[in-house]
């Protein structure tokens, strides 16, 4: 065994982001394994989105460290994360809407493949989101859960060590779902993904390990049949009030 | 339209404009000739503004200042060299300079999109009023004397490069203006079409997921800033050749708002269309300069008016659309390399919507 078995692929210690009065993520401690397939969960305003927008540099956290592979990586900007391997699909699909679907995801492959891998690359990675009769087409026109795909196409095509998916399945039909949950068992096999949903059918259809949020901190991390079976969770996801 | 029938198109047009830029000198009058060769040096910086509001999404209220600059370190040191070849350099070099240095700190500072117009307009107005304040024989730089309002007349014009004693003829220069036109125009459109041109649009269509996936957007927006500012520059020295002379009008903000008007007139996010709008307004301008009846501020006022109301893509577009809507396009197969960009949303960007 060596050192690098020991370190985790993510690690977040006493992750505290505060806006104004509102702490958002309160004093959050958070391990990912190598290979994970971790689930978030956790009623609106919990701070999913927040615990995210940290770990890619979007927000740069009140207080608190996070290492990735041992690196610190909480201040650091959005690009310098990407680099170092962290992708994410964000709830609102932010994708590059007056380009094609082509482009879109060219734009996430040319980063590390040589140009000349680079169309097939592409190819693979449309023929995986199942946009190939759409790729030239302008992503705008796009209906909201191909846009969806687009973003995650852009995600896989970077080729991340650890993929962050925040409601990969939100405004996709069924059948969508279902591909959704088969694309990231499939990606599981090679990579660490970490998935925040309301879905539990979802959940369901995926989940190992889960973790819930409430209020900005951690309420229950379990296997999901424990984490579904759990009373707190239910009264969380109520309303209710819960003496974490 | 396949690709390589587009690229035979796009081929066929430049082999055009290039005959057209060498036969006019001797098709049409030596004033008319002198006005297309003003109306080419504007049309550069109508370029280098398309480039950055179009193409980097960067709404820059100072190409003035650039152009002003590179006008000026133009004049300045071809009087003291006595030699246009290093001047025009400098009129490249110095105004890329100055952006690279105001571009870093409102890059690299995160200063949100409106500062950046206040900022760019503050600086083009700080310059106009330093340079105004420069009269009286201490304000000289070598042997070129400032000159503040005034500004400075008898400037050398151009001259066949490293040979100083052989000055270009207006046919000359009209061609060296009309080919620097088409020369910049050219090389926007190879750069738009590389990879790095590629992340320039990119960036403008979307920063968050730009930055996501690795690139960072501040040095994007700098480096389109920087060049955007040379081809401003550039575009100061062929003008200043043209008139053979500068004044301190040149940072003026009348002249910032025109450039403005020239792309929404000719169609925003392409590099047709500015060059379009640069010659049709000015041509305007200069018309409505020959007479008295009318006031050319209103007539630009109301122009501008008319093409937000009734054609706010501007003409070139319009007129695409036009094409594309009686010409049935066979099952477009749009390629990586497809040089044809798409319309860039420039209305829910400018609103800010997402």
């Amino acid at each position: 065994m060596t050192v690098a078995d020991l370190v985790p692929l993510l690690k977040a210690e006493h992750l505290t982001m505060r806006f104004g009065g509102v702490v958002a993520n309160d004093d959050i401690t958070f391990t990912l394994e190598e290979m994970e397939l971790r689930c978030l969960i956790g009623p609106n305003g919990a701070g999913k989105s927040t615990f995210f927008k940290t770990l890619t540099g979007q927000l740069v956290p009140t207080s608190g460290a996070i290492a990735f592979r041992g690196q610190p990586i909480a201040g650091k900007l959005s690009h310098e994360i990407a680099r170092m391997g962290i992708g994410i699909k964000t709830q609102v699909p932010n994708v590059f809407n007056g380009l094609s679907v082509r482009e879109n995801i060219w734009l996430a492959v040319r980063r590390k493949a040589t140009p000349r891998a680079q169309g097939p690359a592409v190819d693979a990675v449309l023929q995986m989101i199942r946009l190939t009769d759409h790729a030239d087409r302008i992503v705008a026109t796009l209906s909201h859960g191909q846009r969806q795909w687009v973003e995650i196409g852009m995600v896989l095509a970077a080729e991340p060590e650890l993929i962050l998916l925040d409601e990969p399945a939100a405004g996709m039909t069924d059948e969508e779902t279902l591909h959704t949950a088969a694309i990231i068992r499939e990606i599981n096999q090679t990579r660490a993904i970490i998935v925040v949903e309301h879905d539990m059918e979802f959940i369901k259809q995926i989940a190992k390990k889960v973790t819930v949020f409430h209020q900005g901190r951690v309420l229950v991390e379990d296997t999901v049949d424990k984490v579904l079976a759990d009373q707190r969770v239910r009264d969380v996801y109520l309303g209710k009030k819960v003496a974490a | 339209m396949t690709v390589r029938f587009r690229l035979a198109a796009q081929a066929v047009a430049v082999v055009i404009a290039i005959i057209a830029i060498a036969l006019i000198p001797s098709v049409i009058e030596l004033f008319a000739m002198m006005q297309l060769t003003l109306f080419a040096a504007m049309a550069v910086l109508a370029l280098s503004l398309a480039f950055i509001w179009g193409y980097g999404g960067i709404l820059s209220f100072g190409q003035t200042a650039f152009f002003g600059l590179g006008g000026y370190a133009y004049a300045i040191s071809a009087i003291n060299f006595q030699d246009s070849t290093p001047s025009i350099l400098l009129a490249i070099i110095i105004p890329s300079l100055f952006a690279a240095i105001l571009g870093y700190f409102i890059f690299f500072g995160r200063i949100s999109d409106v500062y950046l117009g206040v900022i760019t307009l503050t600086v083009t107005l700080i310059l106009f009023n330093c340079v105004n304040s420069t009269s009286g024989d201490e304000y000289r730089i070598g042997k070129a004397l400032l000159g503040g309002f005034n500004g400075m007349p008898a400037v050398p014009t151009f001259n066949v490069p490293f040979y100083p004693d052989q000055i270009l003829s207006p046919e000359q220069s009209w061609w060296v203006t009309g080919g620097t036109l088409l020369g910049t125009f050219l090389f926007l459109r190879l750069l738009l079409s590389l990879p790095a041109g590629r992340v320039i649009v990119a960036v403008r269509e979307n920063e968050v997921r730009a930055s996501l996936l690795g690139y960072d957007p501040r040095k994007v927006k700098l480096l389109t800033f920087i060049l955007s500012g040379a081809i401003a520059g550039l575009a100061g020295a062929l003008y200043v050749n043209w008139g053979a002379f500068v004044g301190p009008t040149i940072f003026s903000l009348s002249l910032s708002a025109e450039i403005i008007i020239w792309i929404t007139v000719g169609g925003l996010g392409t590099l047709l269309g500015p060059i379009v709008g640069c010659v049709l307004i000015e041509y305007i301008v200069a018309y409505i300069g020959s007479q008295q009846a009318l006031n050319s501020n209103l007539v630009l006022g109301a122009v501008l008016v008319v093409f937000v109301l009734l054609l706010p893509k501007g003409l070139v577009p319009t007129a695409r659309d036009l094409l594309m809507r009686l010409v049935p396009a066979p099952k477009p197969k749009a390629q990586l390399a497809d040089e044809q960009l798409p319309p860039p949303v420039a209305a829910s960007h400018m609103a800010g919507a997402e």
